[in-house]
Order: structure tokens, then C-alpha cells, then sequence
């Protein structure tokens, strides 16, 4: 099983880092979610995978660890606000721009300085 | 604690003017005003102890075991300067109010002005030198801000980068002396380095030390080479370079000489490097000043050369210069500060300082002229006022000490003395003096009392001091004199010597001479314009403009704006680490059993890995690549929930319904597709960069997993004291709202203000025409009959409740079992979501009866209150308690202070959700789409 998810995690790894290579905005935020997925399941299998084993005290031991969970739980939340904020800019970016490119053109990059 | 009260007071304080202006300029400058006369009270009260020999001390502990403490500490040198800066800057604060225009923006200039001030009394209570070197800098950017404050101006914003680039650097160079010092005495506290004179000055380490620190001091105090930053500065407007250059920046770095006097001074490096830049300071500066037709430039240069005179006192290295030099500074900023001032004033009357153009000011502007005679005569060294006095002081020092040769210092110095003789009275003679002219640019009178008050007050001390100084002055340079030298001081001031004292010949010769090259001053002029000069500003550009240059291309080259470019490096260079540090390391697998593969999650597994790797190659078609990164959040779910974690379960889910609702919402205003751009070559170089990074990764988490941790982890505290400590079941619940309440705190705050910013955006994009345009010309979805069909309607309002009551289940379950505050937070909004896409969002938010920033507002506030209570008990900030309670006809259950954090989140969760999808909805209402205000876009009666 833990073949299975270093699996999972790394091709997450992958396709995120794919898609945050692309050349326009929607793409890269779909690769930066993917990454979140993959950042997030990387913190919690921290704790190591263990079946049957929730942090609930009263049930029968033995109990997951319940510190990698926390941080993943408050992560996920937090992930939405960023994607929620950078769609947000890339909306803003699009709109007054005129397209939805990221890289910062010739013209663009004067104006930047 | 009152003395960092004091320095903390006018920091505070900067807060004020930017409220009060609102009230009016006078409210604003009165609340100023208000700061910081409340901080010359709170020194006054620690006055007398001073003066009784005591040093004040205050001490707060940060990081002792670093060295790293706010400690601050009051002496005779410390009374001195923070008199003078908070006095005068009193002062400055009345002229300033009248000074500047209906059109400069004062509750800035305020600001600025207090930032300042607390920075420099910081600087001269500090008892840590690291302490003392953060005020330092912070000095630096503060006056920064001032010199730049008009900021239409070029000449403004160049000065303020040349006098910032200047103190600047020379702060770091003191930073690095004082961390040498620090070193050598093995502690940062002043008090302790200031005991240990022969430590210090055995030190190999002494004369790099003493170079730094100078540095840092002579180009905060502008001595020579670093003298030209100061005129330039002058582009500020006129209180501030009263205020900086008479009683405060420029005056650190004599504090700094001072206040290192006991240790660094006495040596023959010390002699040689300081009075050597002194004196070359002084004689050069009054040369420069004498033929500067601009008022402010003369006073700029003759404040450089006073400084050069201070300094080469405190370079003496004997007590009773030093004593002549703290006495020199008081006088120094008493005059100084009131010739600005009046400077100002012509300025403001007749339109332009430009001596050439005044002349004849004497009976245009009779009170002005008579402060200026007061302080000009001062500065020139005429008794009985008080410049008089230390000038006299300073010739005889000079006259008795050696420098090269015996006579040489007496010389030059007597020298330097005509040349301040010569520009005093130019200033007043060509400014005030002579036939009233009729080609003012405006017609000169007298100001009112408050521009006139703070320089009169000013040219009246100089008199009182000039006349009985045993009785003004004496005290306060004995006691600011005794702290500089570490030895009693008892200042005798007097106006006459005796015949044979050098000083009287010396002092004469100086005025005649003055006198003479005023009478000269056309000849002298053309033989001035005549020699050709170094122009610093000149050389300053040349060197900065090339540095300037080199590191914008570097900058430029390593980012060109091309956001792959620098993604594809930093991936490559982490990948590069990673595989440095894995080839050093040993590659055996680990041994820790592990779980069998279960034919159900393989499934989950392999639809989860499918709709990944599928997604690079349809993502061009951007709904299906939303609908499969959805695929892939909502699978990470379930196994969540297999390996024991069903609060990330719910979270994770309901986090992706709210994700993907956000992205189907934002991809309405974005092209539907992605083009094809990059070349088949690039693509197949970011897959494999793409593909070392994940094997890279995956590998990691293989090895981790495989292998028990490397440290025991502090877990097993949270789960055994989760039901005794917090009073909860569920231990991941009791983490995130009981035993790391403070991070889940920030975290609601993050998501709060990431709303807001969405909020905030969406409202700018609102109000911009382009915008606008772009919006309405969106392209229209084919749309499906019925918007709002009646089934979805009716179901999602029979649904409303019971989500709800889902909701309030989940809050009220989450300290014991799978729940809490996240969760429910999320369950509610997505109910609601759910009435905004059934109904439409007009329908939906005019039955909306709760801000979504009000409850935002709400959650922190009560996640706040949630903290502050325990400290009505005595109890750290967040400590949580709990209870059972009986209460009929319920069964027993458990009430926890860690509930009502947990309401806090649940609300602050469910705005920043709502805000963030309502304020995309508002911009989707601009594309053209009709707004509904029934639920049904079915007519009735037809």
C-alpha cells in the first residue's frame, strides 16, 4: 500500500509541476491545486499510513497520529483561500489585459520596471 | 518601563496624525504636539534622579541567551539629547504647523516627523547596542521619508536617496564595529562595554572596530569625505532640516562619539582619525558656506562645519574638550535650530532665500530680524551669547594641543573661527541689511506668532545662556559631561580669561578677519568662481549609477519575466539538492512492515492516478481539466478515510466542492480553451523536468514511509492529554482548537483576509471601464432554457434546513468525534451555495439578512474573545476549560470554552467562503446576464 501512494503522491508531483509550466493562467492554477493535492497527502502520510487507527480516544487503540492531520486539516483550507485568491488576479489579469498569457511580454516588462 | 515608554511613545504616537487630520491641521498638529510633550514630561519626571548622579535603568527580556534584550538606560549624555530632541522637536511641531501649506498632506509629514523622533530617542536611551543599532537605521529610513516629503520634487527625492545611501552605508559599517565591540567584551549591553576601556583598547580588534564605528558616525554627523550628503538634504522642507540638522540626525553621530568616548577615546588612532576629520570638516565647510548665495546652503554648510568642531573636541580626547563639545552642542542647537527656522520664514514671505535677491529684510521684517540677529551673532562667536562662550572654550583647547606641530590647531582652528565669523555676518548683512529693495518676488512682512514663537523662544535662550550660563547651562553640562568622560564634572563658564588667555587674541583676530573678507566678499567671490571645484554630487552619481546598473542587470537576467523560465531553475535546483544530499546518503530500503493492498482502494487508487496523468493531455479543453483535477480532489477523500483520518475526509470533500464551484464560477470569465503554444520539444522538456520532480518526491515519501520516525514524535502527549487536558475525544479537533489554538487563530485571520482581498479586487475590476468593456463583450453561453429549473429550486430549499442542522451536528459533535468547526463551516456554505445557483444570486442576496464581512468580522472577534477571556482568570492567552452539565430532559454533555473558539472558526470559514464566491458572482452579473428577482425564470399566467 505504501508503494501505492508514494505512487499517488509523486505522480500528483508531476502533472502539478506540468501544468504550472504552461503558458497560460487557468493551466497553472490547475497545477498549483495538483500540487496542493500532493503537498497535502505528503504531510499527512508523515504520520504514517496506519488502517483503522482514528485519533478518536475511547476507541480501540492503536491511534493514528493525530499532528500531521491538524496541520493537513487548517492546509487544506488554506490552499482553497490561495487559489481562490490567485483566480481571483488572473480574472483581474485577463480582463484587463486582454489575455491570459503569464509570461510578462517585451512591452509589458517596461512598463513593469 | 518608563523610559521605553518614552521611546516607544512617539512609535505610538505616529499613529495619531493620520486620524486627526480628519478633525483639522490644528487638531493634528495639537495631537503631535501632544505625544510628544507627554514624553518630555515622562523624562522630565526621571530628571532629577539623573541629576543627582543615578542612571535610570529598564529592562525587558526578549532572548537573553542571543544577547537580544530591550534594555534602556538614562544618564546625563541620555538627558541631554532626549531634552533636546523631544524639546525641540516640540517646537518644530508648532512651526510646522504653520509652515507648510493648505496643500502638503501634514497628517503624513506628522507621522513621518514622530517615526523620527522615536528613532532618535531611541537611539540615545538604548542601553543594547543592538538595540541602539536598529533605531540607528531605523533614523536612517525614517529621515528618509522627510527629506523626500515633497516628493514632486527631483531635487526632494534625490537628496533623500543620497542622505539615505550615505547614513545608510555607514550604518552598516557601524553595524559591523559594534558587533566587533560586542565580541570583544563578550556582551551587547553599553553599560557593561563601557566599563571595559582597557579590554577593549588591547584588542587587536580595536582599530577595526574604531574605523567601523566611525564610519557610521562621521556619515550619520556628515564629517569630511562624507560631508555632501547634508546640503542635499536640504531639498526638505524647512522644519524638518531645522529639526534634523540642528538637534537630531546629524547630531547621532556626535552622540555616538560621545557615548563611545569613555572607551575608544584616548588613544593616538582616535586623536589622529577623529580631530583630524574634524578639523578639516570645520575649516572647509565654513569656506563652502561663506560663499553659498542660498540661506539654507549657508546654514547646511555652517552645521557641517560645527559638527567638524564638535567632533574635533571629542577627538581631543581630554576631558575638559569633551566638556567644551557637550556645551557646543547645546548652544549649537538653540542657534542653529533658530536660524533655520527664520530662514523658513523668509522663505515663506519672500518667496526665495537666494541672498542676492534679498537685502533690506530689517525694517521689512523687524521681529525676524531681531531673532536672527540674536542667533547669527551667536554663531558668529560675538559675546556675551551663548556660541560666544563655547567658541572661546574651543579656541583655548586648540590652542593648547599639539597637532603636527604645537601652533598648527590653534591656527587652522582661529582660521575656521573667521571663516564662521565672515558667513555669520553675510547672512545677516546681505540678507537684512542694506536699502529695502522693491523687486521681492512677494512683498516681505513679519509672519504671525505661531511661524515667529519657537525661533524667538529659541534666539531668547541663546541670550539667557550667554549671559548667566552657570545658571542655565552649567548643570546640565556637568552632568551630560560627567556620563561622556565616566569622571565628576564641574564646568566653570565664564566670558573673560584674563589678557593672556590665547583664546581673546585668537577670538579677535577671527572677527577681524571675519570682518575683513565680508568687506572683500566681491573680490573673494570672483577669485571663487574663478577655481574650479570637485562637485560631489558629480562623483556620488558616478559611483552609484554604474552599481545601479549592474545590479538591475543581474536582476534582469536571472528573471526576464518569464514565469516558466524561473519555475523550470527552481525545480532543477531543488532537484539538483535533493539528489546531492540522496547520493550521500545510504540507499537502502526500509523496514517497516507494510500495510496489504486492499482491492477497494486499489480502484480508488487507479481512477485517482488515471485522471491525473490524463489531465496534461486535455487540459486544453479547460472545462474537462476542471472536471478531472475534480475527479482526482474528491478521490483523495476516501483515502483519507481508509488511513484513519475522517476529519481530512470531510474536509477534504467539502474543501472540493467549494473549489471546483469557485473554478466552474471563474472559468465563466476566462476563454473556455488553452491554445496550443509551446513546441513539442518544450513540452516534452518540462514533462521530464516534471517527471524528476515526481519520482523525486514519490521516492521520498517511499522512504519515509517505509522507515519509523526518526525522532519519537510529540503526538503521544496530544493523545493522552487530549480528554484530560482539553476535555475532548476527537485529538485532531483538540489540536487545532485547544493545544495549537494560536496557529488555527492565524490560520481563520489568512483565510479572512484572503477574502477580503478577493473582495477587495473584485470591487477594483468593477470599477474599471476596461473592464467593463472586456465584460459586456463576453461572449454568450448558449444557455439552457430554463436557468432556474423548478425541480433543483424547490429541492435545494427543502434541502437548506436539513444542511443546516447537518452543519450544527457536525460543530457540536467535532471536540468528541469527527467534526468541528472547519467542516461545518463548509457544509453551510455550500447550502447556501446551493440557493445561489438554484435561485440566482440576485434572488438569493436580497433574502441574505447577514454581511459576509460581518461575519468574518464576527468569527475573529469571537475566536478573539474566545483568547482574551482566561486572561480575566489569570490564565494565558487561549487557555481553555470545560464542564458538564446536566440539563434536563438532555443527557449529560460537556461544555468547552475550546467550543466557543470553534464557533469563531466556523464563521470566519463560512464569510471568507460566501465573500470570495459572492464577490465573483457580482462580476458575472456585468457580463450581460440578466438579473432575476423571482426564483423561476418561468412566467407566471403564460
Amino acid at each position: 500500500m505504501e508503494l501505492l501512494v508514494a505512487i499517488a503522491i509523486g505522480t500528483l508531483t508531476a502533472v502539478g509541476i506540468y501544468m504550472t509550466l504552461r503558458l497560460r493562467t487557468f493551466p497553472v492554477i490547475l497545477g498549483l491545486t495538483f500540487l496542493s493535492y500532493a503537498v497535502n497527502l505528503f504531510l499527512f502520510v508523515s504520520g504514517r499510513l496506519t488502517l483503522n487507527a482514528a485519533p478518536i480516544i475511547g476507541t480501540p487503540e492503536p491511534y493514528a497520529d493525530p499532528l500531521p492531520q491538524a496541520l493537513v486539516l487548517t492546509a487544506i483550507v488554506i490552499s482553497f483561500g490561495m487559489t481562490a485568491v490567485i483566480m481571483i488576479m488572473a480574472i483581474g489579469g485577463y480582463l484587463s489585459a486582454g489575455h491570459d498569457r503569464i509570461d510578462l511580454d517585451a512591452a509589458e516588462d517596461g512598463d513593469a520596471k | 518601563m518608563s523610559l521605553a515608554l518614552i521611546a516607544a511613545l512617539p512609535f505610538l504616537g505616529a499613529l495619531l496624525p493620520g486620524l486627526m487630520i480628519r478633525a483639522g491641521r490644528t487638531a493634528c498638529a495639537t495631537a503631535t504636539g501632544a505625544v510628544t510633550a507627554l514624553a518630555l514630561f515622562l523624562l522630565a519626571l526621571q530628571a532629577p534622579a539623573v541629576l543627582r548622579g543615578e542612571v535610570v535603568q529598564t529592562r525587558i527580556d526578549w532572548l537573553p541567551a542571543l544577547g537580544l534584550n530591550a534594555t534602556f538606560f538614562l544618564d546625563g549624555l541620555g538627558l541631554l539629547f532626549a531634552g533636546l530632541i523631544l524639546g525641540i522637536g516640540l517646537l518644530i511641531i508648532l512651526y510646522a504647523r504653520f509652515y507648510l501649506s493648505k496643500s502638503d498632506p501634514m497628517g503624513q509629514f506628522y507621522t513621518y516627523l514622530l517615526l523620527f523622533q522615536g528613532a532618535m530617542v531611541g537611539i540615545v536611551l538604548s542601553d543594547n547596542i543592538l538595540l541602539l543599532l536598529i533605531f540607528w537605521e531605523l533614523t536612517s529610513l525614517s529621515s528618509f521619508l522627510l527629506i523626500g516629503y515633497w516628493k514632486h520634487l527631483p531635487e526632494g527625492r534625490q537628496g533623500a536617496r543620497m542622505a539615505l545611501a550615505v547614513t545608510g552605508g555607514g550604518g552598516l559599517a557601524m553595524i559591523a564595529g559594534m558587533l566587533i565591540l560586542g565580541n570583544i567584551v563578550g556582551s551587547y549591553d553599553l553599560t557593561v562595554i563601557l566599563e571595559n576601556k582597557d579590554l577593549i583598547q588591547a584588542s587587536d580588534w580595536y582599530l577595526p572596530a574604531l574605523i567601523l564605528i566611525l564610519l557610521g558616525a562621521f556619515t550619520k554627523s556628515a564629517q569630511f569625505p562624507f560631508h555632501f550628503w547634508l546640503p542635499h538634504a536640504m531639498a526638505a522642507p524647512t522644519p524638518v532640516s531645522a529639526y534634523l540638522h540642528s538637534a537630531t540626525m546629524v547630531k547621532a553621530g556626535l552622540f555616538l562619539m560621545a557615548r563611545m568616548w569613555p572607551v575608544l577615546a584616548g588613544t593616538p588612532e582616535w586623536f589622529w582619525i577623529v580631530s583630524t576629520a574634524g578639523l578639516v570638516t570645520m575649516v572647509m565647510a565654513a569656506k563652502i558656506a561663506f560663499f553659498k548665495d542660498d540661506l539654507k546652503a549657508l546654514l547646511a554648510f555652517s552645521t557641517v562645519s560645527h559638527l567638524g568642531l564638535i567632533t574635533m573636541l571629542l577627538g581631543f580626547g581630554t576631558k575638559a574638550a569633551a566638556t567644551v563639545a557637550v556645551f557646543h552642542i547645546i548652544n549649537h542647537a538653540t542657534f542653529k535650530a533658530a536660524l533655520f527656522m527664520s530662514a523658513g520664514i523668509v522663505d515663506h514671505e519672500a518667496h526665495t532665500r537666494d541672498l542676492r535677491r534679498l537685502g533690506g529684510l530689517r525694517t521689512l521684517m523687524p521681529i525676524t530680524f531681531g531673532i536672527v540677529v540674536l542667533a547669527s551673532l551667536s554663531m558668529a562667536g560675538i559675546p556675551p551669547l551663548n556660541g560666544f562662550l563655547s567658541k572661546e572654550l574651543m579656541l583655548e583647547e586648540a590652542a593648547h594641543t599639539t597637532w603636527i606641530t604645537p601652533w598648527a590647531m590653534g591656527l587652522l582652528a582661529t582660521i575656521g573661527a573667521m571663516f564662521s565669523v565672515a558667513y555669520s555676518f553675510r547672512f545677516l548683512a546681505h540678507g537684512f541689511l542694506g536699502p529695502v529693495r522693491d523687486d521681492y518676488p512677494h512683498k516681505p512682512h513679519d509672519p504671525g506668532f505661531g511661524l515667529w514663537a519657537a525661533p524667538g523662544l529659541l534666539a531668547a535662550l541663546v541670550v539667557i545662556i550667554g549671559l548667566v550660563p552657570m545658571a542655565t547651562a552649567a548643570w546640565l553640562v556637568d552632568v551630560a559631561a560627567s556620563a561622556v568622560t565616566g569622571e565628576a564634572v564641574h564646568v566653570h563658564i565664564s566670558h573673560w580669561h584674563g589678557l593672556y588667555a590665547p583664546a581673546l587674541w585668537m577670538s579677535l583676530a577671527a572677527i577681524g578677519g571675519g570682518l575683513v573678507m565680508l568687506g572683500a566678499y566681491p573680490r573673494l567671490r570672483a577669485m571663487w568662481d574663478a577655481t574650479p571645484r570637485p562637485e560631489a554630487k558629480r562623483i556620488f552619481d558616478g559611483i552609484v549609477e554604474p552599481l545601479a546598473a549592474l545590479s538591475r542587470s543581474v536582476t534582469e537576467g536571472l528573471h526576464n519575466g518569464g514565469f516558466a523560465r524561473s519555475l523550470v531553475l527552481a525545480v532543477l535546483a531543488i532537484a539538483g539538492a535533493a539528489y546531492w544530499a540522496f547520493d550521500g546518503g545510504s540507499h537502502l530500503a526500509g523496514s517497516r512492515p507494510t500495510l496489504p493492498v486492499t482491492p477497494v482502494t486499489a480502484i480508488v487508487w487507479a481512477v485517482m492516478v488515471i485522471a491525473a496523468l490524463v489531465t496534461p493531455f486535455l487540459h486544453r479543453n479547460r472545462l474537462v481539466a476542471l472536471i478531472l483535477t475534480g475527479v482526482v480532489g474528491l478521490l483523495i477523500a476516501p483515502l483519507f478515510m481508509l488511513f484513519s483520518a475522517p476529519d481530512l475526509a470531510l474536509t477534504q470533500l467539502s474543501v472540493e466542492v467549494v473549489t471546483i464551484l469557485l473554478m466552474l464560477l471563474a472559468l465563466h470569465f476566462l476563454p473556455k480553451e488553452t491554445p496550443v503554444e509551446s513546441t513539442v520539444p518544450r513540452r516534452l522538456r518540462d514533462a521530464g523536468i516534471a517527471g524528476i520532480a515526481g519520482i523525486g518526491i514519490g521516492g521520498l515519501a517511499y522512504a519515509m514511509m517505509t522507515r519509523g520516525p526518526a525522532f519519537d514524535p510529540i503526538s503521544h502527549f496530544h493523545l493522552a492529554q487530549s480528554k484530560p487536558g482539553a476535555g475532548g475525544t476527537n485529538a485532531v479537533n483538540t489540536i487545532i482548537v485547544d493545544f495549537r489554538g494560536y496557529d488555527t487563530f492565524g490560520e481563520i485571520i489568512v483565510l479572512g483576509i484572503a477574502a477580503l482581498v478577493i473582495f477587495a479586487l473584485s470591487r477594483t475590476l468593477l470599477h474599471d471601464a476596461t473592464v467593463n468593456r472586456r465584460l459586456a463583450a463576453q461572449p454568450r453561453q448558449a444557455e439552457s432554457g430554463d436557468r432556474h429549473p423548478m425541480m433543483l429550486v424547490v429541492s435545494t430549499r427543502l434541502l437548506l434546513p436539513m444542511a443546516m442542522m447537518v452543519g450544527v451536528y457536525i460543530y457540536l459533535r467535532g471536540h468528541n468525534l469527527p467534526g468541528g468547526g472547519f467542516v461545518a463551516g463548509l457544509v453551510f456554505a455550500i447550502a447556501y451555495l446551493m440557493q445561489y445557483m438554484a435561485s440566482g444570486y440576485d434572488w438569493s442576496h436580497a433574502r441574505q439578512r447577514y454581511d459576509h464581512h460581518a461575519l468574518i468580522g464576527w468569527g475573529v472577534l469571537i475566536a478573539s474573545l474566545a483568547g482574551i477571556g482566561p486572561w480575566f482568570l489569570g490564565l494565558p492567552f487561549l487557555t481553555s476549560g470545560y464542564e458538564y452539565v446536566h440539563l434536563w430532559p438532555l443527557e449529560e454533555f460537556e461544555v468547552a470554552t475550546a467550543a466557543i473558539f470553534d464557533l469563531g472558526v466556523f464563521l470566519c470559514v463560512l464569510g471568507a467562503i460566501l465573500l470570495a464566491l459572492a464577490s465573483l458572482s457580482r462580476l458575472a452579473l456585468r457580463t450581460g446576464e440578466g438579473a432575476n428577482t423571482r426564483a423561476y425564470d418561468i412566467e407566471e399566467g403564460t
